[in-house]
C-alpha cells in the first residue's frame, strides 16, 4: 500500500511535465494546424534558461518560475512571427519539417554553448524533505510539481472557458473557418497563442530542472512520449492533453514497478490500444468523414 | 477536416523518424592523401558531439598533440621520423559507423594507429578492422572486457579502464567496508549487463550478496520508481551502473528518495570527474568509485593537467590522460622498432614495462594486450573541501597494478 501510494506521487509528478507541455501543444496544434515538433526543444531551453539564470545571476527557481515562461513567451512569438507564420498557408508538412529542424538547430547550439554533460541545478531549500504521509515520506519537490501543474492547468481550463479570450481561442480551435466567417479575427490569436504554447513547454522545463538532468538532449525523448501524450488525449484537444498527460505518468510509473522491462513500451501499448478504440483520442472529436 | 487526419499521421512517422534519427548513418568524410611512408598518422576515433565527447572527445586530440610535442621534444634530431600528424572522426557511439570510419582512416587517411573509441559495440567492431587490415589499434573509452578476452587480436590494445576493473575496485571494497546486501540498476544494454556480471562476481567475492537487479530503459530520463523499488527491498548499497545523463538523472532522483538518510548509499559503476563536474560535489558527496587516473594524484600529473588547462580551460579525465599516454607509448615504439611497420611496433609494445604522466607500475601485458597499472579508489569531496577548481576527489585506496586488472589467465584470449 505504501509503495502505491509513492509510485502514483511520482506517477503524478512525471506526468505534470507531460501535462504542461502536452497542453502547450494541444493549444499550438488546435489553433494554428501547427505540430510542434520543437516543443521537446523548448522545454530543454526552459531547463537550461533556468540553470543559466541560477549560475549567472543567482535567480532562484520561485522567481524562474515567472521569468523563465515569459522568456519563452517572447522567444515563441518570434519564432511564430519571423518562421512558422510565412509556412502556415502551406500544406501542414512543411512546418512540421520547420519544428523539426528548428529542434536540431536548438539542440546544437545549446550543445554548442554549454557542452553534453549537462548544468548543475540546486532547488531552494524550502522544497527539500519529505512530508510524511500514511507512514511513507513524499519528498515535497515532487508534491510542489504536481501543485504547479494542476494550478497551471486548472488556470488555463479557467481561461479558455470562463474569458472572451478563450471562447475565441476555443471557436477557433473547433470550427476556424466559421469563426472567421462569424467575424472573428482569428489571425491576431495566432502570435500570442503559440507564444503561451511555448511558455508552457519552458515551465515544464524549469520544473523539470531539480529533478532531471539539464543537457541538450532531454528533450529528446521527451517529445516522443509527448506526442504518445496528444494521440491518448485527442490531438488538440486540451482536457485530453491534460488527462493523458497524468495518464502516461501514471502507466510509467507502475510500468517501472511491476513490470520494468516493459515500462516504456506500455506507454505506447496504451496508445496503440486508444488509437484503435477511439481514433480521435480519449477526447478529441470525431470527425464527420469527408 | 482531413488536413487534421493528414497531420496525426503525419507526426506518428514523424515519432519514428525522431526515434531512429539517432542511427544514421554519417557523412562522407574528406578523404585523405595517400599512404606515405615518410610519415606517421595517429587517429583519433571517438564522439565528438553526444554524450561522450566532454568524457573524451576532441579535447583527446589535443592530449594527443601534447604527447607528439613531447615526443619530438624528447627526440629532437633523433627522432626516426619528423612528420607526424593527428587526425580524428566521429563515431558518434554507432558500431556501423565506427566500422566506416576505421576503415577510412587505415586505408584513406594512412593512419597506423586509431585511438580512443568509446563505447563497447563500437570499440569492438574497430579491434576487427585493425585484425582484418593488420594496423595498430589502442583503445582508451570502451569499457568492455572482450577486447582482451574472447575478442583480442595481435593488432589490439586496451588501456585505462574496463568493466573487470571497476567491479573489482567498488564492488570489492564496498562490500568488504560492510556494504554487504546490494541492489543493482542497470541500463539494459551489453555494458549495463556486462557490468552487473562483474559486479555480482565482486560483490560475492567479497563476501556479499546481490539480491536484486533491476534493468532500465537506456536512455531513460525518469528513475524515481526503479530507486524506490530498489530500496524497498532494504539493501546496504545501491549499485548503479549508468553512464552520462542516465547517472545525472538517476543521483538526482536517488537525492530526492531520502534513501540516503534510511543508511541506503549509493555506489556508482562508472563515472568520470566531467559528471562531478556538471552535477557538483553536493549531489556526489561522499560517492565512492574506481578511478583510472586523478590530474592531482601528485606533481607529475598536476604538471600535465596544468599544460593541458591551459589548452583547453578544463581538467583533464583519464580518458584524455589515457589518449595521451597511449599516443606517447606508440611514439616511444615507433622510435625503438625504428619504423611503423604494424608487427615491428606490436613486438616493441609487448611485455614492455612503462612508467609515464599516467600510467604507474604500468605494463602492456603481451598475453592479452591488456595495459595494466595502478588505479585508484576515490571518493567524491564533499562542498566545504573544494579547494580550487575540479578540486573533487579524495583517493582513499591505491590499487596496485597486478590486483588491479583481470588476470591474464583468466582473460580467455589467445592470438
Amino acid at each position: 500500500m505504501n509503495a502505491v501510494l509513492q509510485y502514483t506521487v511520482q506517477g503524478l509528478a512525471a506526468g505534470s511535465f507531460y501535462a504542461l507541455a502536452a497542453l502547450g501543444l494541444a493549444v499550438i496544434f488546435g489553433v494554428l494546424g501547427v505540430v510542434n515538433f520543437a516543443h521537446g526543444a523548448f522545454y530543454m531551453l526552459g531547463a537550461v534558461a533556468a540553470a543559466v539564470l541560477l549560475d549567472t545571476v543567482g535567480m532562484s527557481l520561485w522567481l524562474a518560475l515567472i521569468v523563465v515562461p515569459l522568456l519563452m513567451l517572447v522567444f515563441g512569438m518570434l519564432v511564430e512571427r519571423l518562421l512558422v507564420r510565412w509556412l502556415l498557408p502551406l500544406d501542414p508538412l512543411y512546418n512540421l519539417l520547420l519544428t523539426f529542424g528548428l529542434t536540431l538547430l536548438l539542440v546544437d547550439l545549446v550543445k554548442r554553448r554549454y557542452g553534453v554533460s549537462g548544468l548543475p541545478y540546486e532547488r531552494p531549500s524550502a522544497l527539500d524533505g519529505r512530508v510524511q504521509l500514511a507512514g511513507v515520506g513524499l519528498p515535497v519537490y515532487q508534491l510542489f510539481v504536481i501543485g504547479v501543474a494542476l494550478l497551471v492547468c486548472l488556470g488555463v481550463w479557467l481561461l479558455m472557458t470562463r474569458t472572451r479570450v478563450g471562447m475565441i481561442v476555443r471557436a477557433a480551435t473547433e470550427r476556424p473557418e466559421l469563426a472567421g466567417a462569424l467575424g472573428i479575427n482569428v489571425g491576431r490569436w495566432v502570435t500570442p497563442v503559440f507564444g503561451f504554447g511555448v511558455a508552457l513547454a519552458g515551465l515544464a522545463g524549469v520544473l523539470a530542472a531539480p529533478f532531471r538532468a539539464i543537457t541538450a538532449e532531454m528533450g529528446s525523448d521527451f517529445i516522443i512520449i509527448l506526442f504518445a501524450v496528444v494521440v491518448i488525449g485527442g490531438l488538440g484537444s486540451i482536457v485530453g492533453a491534460v488527462v493523458g498527460g497524468f495518464l502516461v505518468g501514471l502507466v510509467e510509473a507502475f510500468g517501472q514497478a511491476y513490470a520494468p522491462t516493459f515500462a516504456q513500451v506500455l506507454i505506447f501499448v496504451l496508445m496503440a490500444v486508444v488509437v484503435l478504440a477511439r481514433p480521435a483520442g480519449l477526447f478529441g472529436r470525431e470527425e464527420a468523414t469527408a | 477536416m482531413n488536413k487534421r487526419r493528414t497531420v496525426a499521421t503525419a507526426s506518428m512517422v514523424m515519432a519514428g523518424v525522431l526515434v531512429t534519427a539517432g542511427c544514421g548513418a554519417g557523412g562522407p568524410s574528406a578523404g585523405g592523401g595517400d599512404f606515405t611512408d615518410d610519415k606517421v598518422v595517429l587517429a583519433l576515433l571517438n564522439d565528438a558531439s553526444g554524450v561522450y565527447k566532454d568524457v573524451s572527445g576532441p579535447n583527446s586530440k589535443i592530449a594527443i598533440q601534447m604527447a607528439i610535442d613531447d615526443y619530438q621534444e624528447k627526440y629532437g634530431d633523433e627522432a626516426v621520423v619528423d612528420d607526424i600528424e593527428v587526425t580524428s572522426a566521429d563515431h558518434q557511439n554507432e558500431p556501423d559507423i565506427a566500422n566506416t570510419k576505421a576503415q577510412e582512416l587505415y586505408d584513406r587517411e594512412g593512419a597506423d594507429v586509431i585511438l580512443d573509441v568509446p563505447t563497447s559495440s563500437a570499440a569492438l567492431a574497430v579491434a576487427t578492422q585493425a585484425k582484418n587490415k593488420k594496423k595498430l589499434y589502442m583503445n582508451v573509452g570502451a569499457a568492455t572486457t572482450e577486447l582482451t578476452g574472447a575478442q583480442c587480436n595481435k593488432y589490439t590494445f586496451h588501456y585505462a579502464y574496463d568493466t573487470w576493473m571497476l567491479a573489482n575496485g567498488t564492488g570489492t571494497v564496498v562490500t568488504e567496508d560492510g556494504g554487504k546486501n546490494w541492489q543493482l540498476i542497470y541500463p539494459d544494454y551489453a555494458f549495463g549487463q556486462d557490468m552487473v556480471k562483474s559486479f555480482t562476481g565482486a560483490i560475492e567475492a567479497g563476501g556479499g550478496k546481490v539480491a536484486g537487479t533491476i534493468a532500465t530503459p537506456f536512455p531513460n530520463d525518469n528513475f524515481a520508481t526503479y530507486i524506490t523499488k530498489a530500496g524497498a527491498a532494504k539493501p546496504q548499497v545501491i549499485g548503479t551502473m549508468h553512464a552520462g545523463g542516465d547517472l545525472i538523472n538517476l543521483v538526482k532522483q536517488y537525492n530526492e528518495s531520502g534513501l540516503k538518510d534510511q543508511g541506503i548509499d549509493l555506489a556508482v559503476g562508472l563515472m568520470f570527474i566531467s559528471d562531478i563536474h556538471s552535477l557538483g560535489v553536493e549531489a556526489f558527496e561522499g560517492t565512492i568509485f574506481t578511478d583510472a587516473w586523478y590530474w592531482n594524484l601528485d606533481e607529475k600529473s598536476r604538471e600535465w593537467a596544468d599544460r593541458f588547462m591551459e589548452e583547453t580551460g578544463d581538467r583533464p579525465t583519464y580518458a584524455h590522460a589515457g589518449n595521451y599516454s597511449a599516443a606517447l607509448q606508440y611514439l616511444e615504439a615507433v622510435q625503438a622498432a625504428g619504423t611503423d611497420d604494424a608487427d615491428k611496433v606490436v613486438e616493441e609494445l609487448e611485455g614492455k614495462k612503462v612508467e609515464d604522466m599516467f600510467l604507474r607500475n604500468g605494463e602492456i601485458r603481451a598475453e592479452d594486450h591488456r595495459v595494466i597499472h595502478d588505479v585508484y579508489l576515490a571518493r567524491v569531496k564533499g562542498p566545504a573541501d573544494v579547494k580550487e577548481d575540479w578540486d573533487y576527489e579524495e583517493i582513499i585506496k591505491t590499487i596496485p597494478a597486478e590486483e588491479a586488472f583481470r588476470p591474464a589467465s583468466e582473460s580467455g584470449c589467445s592470438m
